[in-house]
């Protein structure tokens, strides 16, 4: 059996580097939402021959398009992000592009400002209305108490778990987007979402464990339960957690540019929901029960 | 008597396997029937988003500040049809033209000028009035059109007033246009059963209207939008207030789509293009030759992973996604879904968690097992004990999908509802299907065996 409880001291350490780490991140480099939430316009040409980024920017001086991203893809694709242009100038940038060697159009995106906002509000009512629905869910899935843990604790301690989820990898996506021009854009918000949805049952599965050994073996001491049942459960949450990550390590690697960055947010996602449910959800039950106990003694 | 329910189920299993799994891929099957004689099955092919078979996505925003509360809708309607009418010319497959609000979205799907379609989509309707031609006029038409037949551009070129020839024979056309026309709506007449077309002009429109009508009584004059005939009224006396009516043998629809034209065509609303999305189609292919390829790794990868991990149990868990999946791609056809790259990511992550339900059983029942109990015993404890877990599992995930569907936009709505369904069957599979399978050993209690199920 493994002494989970023992090194407690040795998760905490690491969770909180991991905060801290992600939350100097997201500071730092901020986020960099996608045109679904600003509006721009984000056109793929492949060339025939790629020339550098310089190139391209010199040739788009003229039309005063502000900032300029220009990303490579594929073998002779370019990315080029630039604000919120109409039919006319991107006939325009297409037709002077293409003087500096042959170019195909692949894709061209345009969200106009009026788009953006609403998209904007759409997705803070998803987000606001899943957040509901799962509190909801807590509260239900915990309701019956146990002793001697509060079903209110379950809750705050899988609250606290699974903003530690979502905050470690919205960190991840700011690093990401400063150095890989990786956008905060709808699909993410989607994966970020189904992590929520995924990883609230890994700690539920735990907290279920451990409420049925509470009740198989009355009177044992709470932390040699808690440890019981994290032995249990994690040959479960291990195997389980791999045979999604078998998956999404096959989308992110074959499948595609669109997809790509959509599975690393749920891989790194499910990763430390995993570990949280496994190192964070449990250990925070029994060091509060530790601190209840101390303050009654005082 | 339990154990011939269980046939039942097995052979329920087997023939659903078999029919799914020749309605996805039914080429093998349908060589086989070509040689029998047999039926075939039809081969239908999936529904293929813009993303992954190369389109372009186009919304626009409707002017209806000039338009009263009341007409906006018809307004819209009447947009619609006109834009319905102008992208059928392009030779696009089933295009789309949806009406949301103020918004009109317009798909076309393996469109290859984009810019072009844009042009086409952007002009305003054109309503206009046509009078007969003289009888010596049409002659004459006609017989430049006979004289140009089956010539060369430059041979036309060199006939004396050879533009003659492209005009319409029947029609001229005259002052009166859609700028003239206040609005027009259905009516009823006392002696007439059916409905009739009300026009009403404004003032200028009436003059003209009054002059056209007086010049041509008891003849025709055409009604055209967007150059194409809509109806050919024939005058019955001049008419000088503005008002007109076409009578004809409408139904009730008919003259409601033709008033809806007529409107469309009088009021030119401005549409403004206000987002757009579009892909080639190449890059459309190889989307879906990779996402293709992900699924098909990520599939294999899990099989390996089960038979290596639970070995037996693996492997019927095995047989038991190919159903899954052959299942889920079945409703994919049937329903029909839209599979886009959001899609095909919902799909396989939910793949990904059919297994869990799978390896909650298994881990279960190993642990009865390794208690000592008998086979069967452990199966019916094992899935007894994982049903919480797998259910409560499942249903985090489909609530966050339902949320997603209803509240989402495009990506997040394609996403959710094949994460939702493939959950529904996953579950299905692990609990009809894996069990059932792992109860056909339930008789072999040869304990030299044993440790292949643990």
């Amino acid at each position: 059996m493994i002494q989970f409880l023992k090194y407690l001291k040795a998760y905490y350490i690491l969770s909180g580097l991991l905060v801290i780490s992600a939350l100097a991140l997201i500071f730092v480099f901020g986020l960099k939402f996608g045109i679904d939430f600003v509006g721009g316009s984000i056109l793929e040409v492949n060339f025939a021959q790629r020339p550098e980024n310089q190139t391209i920017q010199e040739k788009l001086k003229e039309f005063n398009l502000g900032e300029i991203t220009i990303q490579p893809t594929g073998d002779k694709g370019v990315i080029i992000r630039v604000r919120e242009i109409d039919q006319d100038t991107h006939q325009k940038i297409l037709s002077k592009i293409s003087e500096i060697s042959e170019t195909k159009e692949e894709r061209f995106e345009n969200i106009g400002p009026i788009i953006g906002k609403e998209l904007r509000q759409k997705t803070i009512i998803l987000i606001i209305v899943s957040l509901i629905a799962l509190l909801c869910y807590i509260a239900i899935a915990f309701k019956k108490v146990s002793f001697p843990v509060s079903s209110l604790q379950y809750g705050v301690s899988s609250i606290i778990t699974l903003s530690f989820d979502i905050l470690i990898t919205v960190g991840l996506l700011a690093f990401l987007g400063e150095f890989y021009n990786v956008q905060f854009n709808i699909p993410i918000i989607t994966a970020l979402l189904t992590i929520l949805g995924y990883t609230i049952n890994d700690k539920v599965i735990v907290f279920d464990r451990i409420r049925e050994n509470l009740l198989k073996h009355r009177g044992a001491d709470f932390d040699s339960i808690v440890n019981q049942s994290l032995n249990e459960t994690i040959v479960r949450s291990l195997t389980t957690g791999s045979c999604t990550l078998l998956v999404l390590f096959s989308i992110f690697l074959f499948g595609g540019e669109t997809l790509k960055y959509f599975a690393l947010t749920l891989i790194v996602g499910i990763v430390i929901g995993t570990y949280s449910s496994l190192f964070l959800a449990a250990p925070l039950l029994v060091n509060w029960l530790k601190w209840k106990k101390m303050k009654l003694r005082r | 008597m339990r154990n011939k329910n269980l046939y039942y189920k097995l052979s329920f299993i087997i023939v659903l396997a078999i029919l799914c799994g020749n309605f996805v891929y039914p080429n093998y099957f349908n060589k086989f029937s070509d040689f029998l004689k047999l039926p075939r099955i039809p081969e239908t092919p999936f529904k293929l988003g813009l993303d992954l078979q190369g389109g372009s996505h186009l919304v626009y925003e409707a002017d209806l500040s000039q338009i009263e509360e009341q007409g906006q809708e018809e307004t819209m309607a009447g947009l619609r049809d006109i834009i319905e009418r102008r992208v059928n010319l392009f030779g696009v497959k089933e295009p789309i033209v949806q009406i949301q609000k103020e918004r009109l979205i317009v798909e076309l799907a393996g469109i290859k000028d984009v810019s072009e379609a844009i042009k086409m989509i952007g002009q305003t309707p054109y309503l206009e009035f046509k009078e007969q031609r003289s009888e010596e006029e049409t002659q004459k038409i006609l017989a430049k059109q006979k004289e140009i037949e089956g010539k060369t551009q430059e041979e036309i070129q060199q006939i004396p007033d050879w533009q003659l020839a492209f005009e319409d024979p029947y029609f001229m056309p005259t002052l009166l246009t859609g700028k003239y026309l206040k609005k027009a709506g259905v009516g009823f007449e006392q002696a007439v059963p059916n409905p009739i077309v009300l026009l009403e002009f404004n003032d200028e429109g009436a003059k003209i209207f009054g002059e056209l009508t007086s010049k041509n009584i008891g003849k025709p004059l055409a009604i055209y939008i967007d150059f194409q005939p809509i109806s050919t009224p024939v005058v019955q006396e001049e008419i000088s207030g503005g008002r007109a009516q076409i009578s004809g043998d409408f139904t009730l629809e008919e003259a409601k789509n033709l008033a809806r034209n007529l409107n469309a065509g009088a009021l030119p609303v401005p549409i403004k293009l206000i987002s757009q999305q579009s892909v080639g189609p190449s890059l459309g292919k190889i989307s879906l030759d990779e996402s293709l390829k992900a699924g098909i790794f990520g599939f294999l990868a899990i099989l390996l992973f089960l038979v290596i991990f639970y070995r037996i149990p693996g492997l019927f868990a095995s047989f038991s996604l190919l159903i899954y999946a052959s299942i889920i791609l079945s409703l994919f056809k049937l329903i029909p879904v839209v599979l886009t790259l959001a899609g095909i990511a919902g799909f396989l992550l939910s793949l990904g968690m059919a297994v869990d339900a799978n390896i909650l059983i298994f881990s279960r029942m190993r642990e009865e097992l390794k208690e000592g109990k008998t086979y069967l015993l452990s199966l019916e404890e094992g899935f007894r004990r994982a049903w919480p877990s797998i259910r409560d599992g499942n249903f985090t995930t489909i609530l966050v999908g339902l949320i997603l569907f209803y509240f989402g936009t495009g990506f997040v709505q394609g996403f959710a509802l094949t994460l939702v369904i493939g959950n529904l069957i996953g579950m299905f599979t692990a609990i009809f299907i894996t069990n059932n399978f792992l109860r056909c050993f339930a008789g072999d209690k040869s304990p030299k065996w044993l440790f292949l199920w643990r």
